[in-house]
């Protein structure tokens, strides 16, 4: 799960060119809340002693996305926070998600990893993939139905060209999107019981990554510039009379030569 | 010169517009060479069209083995090929596909990876448009081989009147890279309209249609356009989901993008809010979506609509 700046605040970068997570309200990544559902559905349908852990890597207030989890009804929660991870692109991210997963398979094996389909803050959409890349586990990804009988999984996505049913078996890795369903709101016996349950903080030293390996000054990418767009300037706005409204707008079309 | 490679994003042979602009790009930053996966029957034909637009080679990898698999096999063919090339760059477009094969090879070839870039320069310079588009960012890959998705519509496409040769590639596909499968895959009905993502022209419909999107479907058809929906017209049953434009649906990017209906919510205004030019119809004087506006036209969209597509009909003559 990802910590995101809030979309609807205004979001800003650091004179690092990395993004402000101090100065904006932050949250859970709203496509992750669709994971964590997903997850729990799963865990609820196979009734045994399956488990759900909530794992986030981010700053110090990344915390509350793990919070938020176990609150839905995640089991434990591990939080993996480093000042050396700061900065990290999408390479040095699925790194550290990587090794923090097979630490956490290393006590109870992992047959799902699940995650939202993008991030609403970059979009990329690429971590699911990277993190399968590297556990080494197929991908099943940008669902919007999800169906499991055993160790087997089917899920429905639609393409840019086609509608899919993609199949597989556990363990992959498994992203969804807000068609799955929408997320539940915890309930105040959910709050209280996510203070007793278990959490865990995890640096770099404890998932054996090398702290030269991640950050803004080892990641592959560079930012080179940013820059706020100017405001757009305010388009011609008319109100429709008798009619008016239709002949400006193709007046306008025509004179950007769309007719 | 180095090689820069393109892998072509196409249906059965059938190449999808933003692959040639991706050549448009490549040819900027070297060689263009496009990767096409697909039958060898067909390697002429599209080496033909590929050329056409840039391609001085082909490779074509023959997708017997890859069909009906994810994006695992194709990531490990473009390692081989990336190995064997030592390109100056690999370029995809910006769909699931494209993103999932360059994040894969990221990993397998150790290299940087910029996603949805909106331009790249000769420099190797990539410009992407962020946080809703209210932020522009340009940056590179500092390791590796460059690996870049680039969004549909952020080039133009230039024919140069060559024809590629074809360069056949055979891949070695591990077992391992065969386990997520395509269990059965059933085509988009043919609307006869162009696809979302590539058009040049989209027209949306949002809550304010009350269902009835034929409004819609006839301004699209007088301009050529694509039908999209937002979020609020989808979750309402009154379209499918493969027509949602906004970030959890389609990203699109086009010459111009007419709403209609639709209040603009942060959600939506970041699926489309790159457009070169944005219209909206509106009742609500007060919709975000105005905010963004080259025209805006306050009214009932039922009304003008039709009254716009009349009239756009009778001055094409």
């Amino acid at each position: 799960m990802k910590y995101v700046p809030d979309a609807t605040a205004d979001r800003q970068f650091e004179s690092d060119n990395t993004v402000d997570r101090v100065g904006v309200d932050g949250l859970l990544s709203e496509l992750d809340e669709y994971a964590v559902e997903q997850a729990l559905q799963l865990k609820e349908k196979a009734g045994d002693d399956t488990t759900v852990t909530a794992l986030c890597v981010g700053p110090e207030k990344g915390l509350d996305a793990v919070r938020k989890a176990l609150q839905m009804g995640a089991d434990q929660g591990i939080h993996v926070i480093d000042d050396a991870i700061a900065g990290s692109d999408y390479v040095g991210t699925s790194l550290v998600l990587a090794k923090a997963v097979e630490k956490a398979g290393a006590e109870k094996k992992v047959d799902l990893v699940m995650c939202g389909m993008a991030s609403t803050d970059a979009s990329g959409g690429v971590l699911p993939a990277m993190l399968a890349e590297r556990l080494g586990l197929p991908q099943v990804t940008y669902a919007s139905v999800v169906e499991t009988q055993g160790d087997q999984v089917r899920v429905k996505r639609d393409s840019d060209t086609a509608t899919e049913v993609i199949g597989g078996t556990l363990p992959l890795v498994l992203s969804v999107t807000d068609q799955t369903g929408e997320a539940r709101y915890p309930s105040f016996k959910g709050i209280m019981a996510a203070k007793k349950k278990p959490l865990e903080t995890w640096s770099l030293s404890d998932i054996g990554v090398d702290a030269g390996e991640v950050g803004l000054d080892a990641a592959w990418t560079a930012v080179e510039e940013t820059s706020a767009r100017p405001p757009r300037t305010a388009g011609e706005i008319v109100k429709d009379e008798d009619g008016s409204g239709a002949t400006a707008l193709v007046d306008f079309l025509v004179s950007k030569k769309f007719i | 010169m180095s090689e820069v490679l393109v892998v072509v994003d196409h249906v059965d042979g059938a190449i999808r517009k933003p692959t040639y602009e991706l050549l448009t790009l490549a040819r900027r930053l070297g060689e263009a060479s496009a990767v096409f996966f697909g039958s060898p029957d067909k390697g002429a034909e599209v080496a033909a069209k590929l050329g056409q637009f840039g391609a001085e080679k082909v490779y074509v990898v023959d997708d017997a083995q890859i069909k009906g698999y994810l994006v695992a096999p194709k990531a490990e063919a473009l390692q081989q090929l990336v190995e064997k090339t030592s390109p100056a760059a690999v370029l995809f477009v910006s769909g699931y596909e494209g993103k999932e094969v360059a994040a894969r090879l990221a990993i397998k070839v150790s290299s940087g990876l910029i996603t949805d870039a909106v331009d790249i320069d000769a420099s190797g310079l990539v410009t992407q448009s962020v946080f809703a588009g209210n932020y522009t960012v340009t940056g590179k890959v500092t390791k590796g081989t460059p690996l870049i998705t680039v969004k549909p519509n952020s080039a133009p496409v230039e024919e140069v009147g060559a024809a590629g040769t074809v360069e056949e590639f055979a891949a070695t596909i591990s077992d391992g890279a065969k386990t997520a499968q395509i269990v059965a895959q059933q085509p988009r009905k043919a609307t006869g309209r162009p696809e979302l993502t590539e058009a040049a022209i989209v027209v949306s419909g949002g809550r304010g249609t009350g269902g009835n999107f034929e409004p819609i479907e006839g301004l699209a058809d007088a301009l050529g356009a694509a039908v999209g929906a937002s979020r609020a017209a989808v979750d309402s049953g009154w379209m499918p989901h493969s027509f949602q434009v906004g970030q959890t649906g389609k990203v699109v990017s086009p010459q111009l993008y007419v709403a209609n209906g639709i209040s603009g919510a942060i959600q939506h205004r970041a699926g489309m809010q790159t457009s070169k030019t944005i219209v909206a119809v509106n009742k609500d004087e007060e919709a975000p979506m105005f905010e963004l506006v080259d025209f805006g036209v306050v009214g009932d969209l039922h009304a003008v609509l039709p009254a716009a597509t009349e009239e756009i009909n009778k001055r094409k003559g």
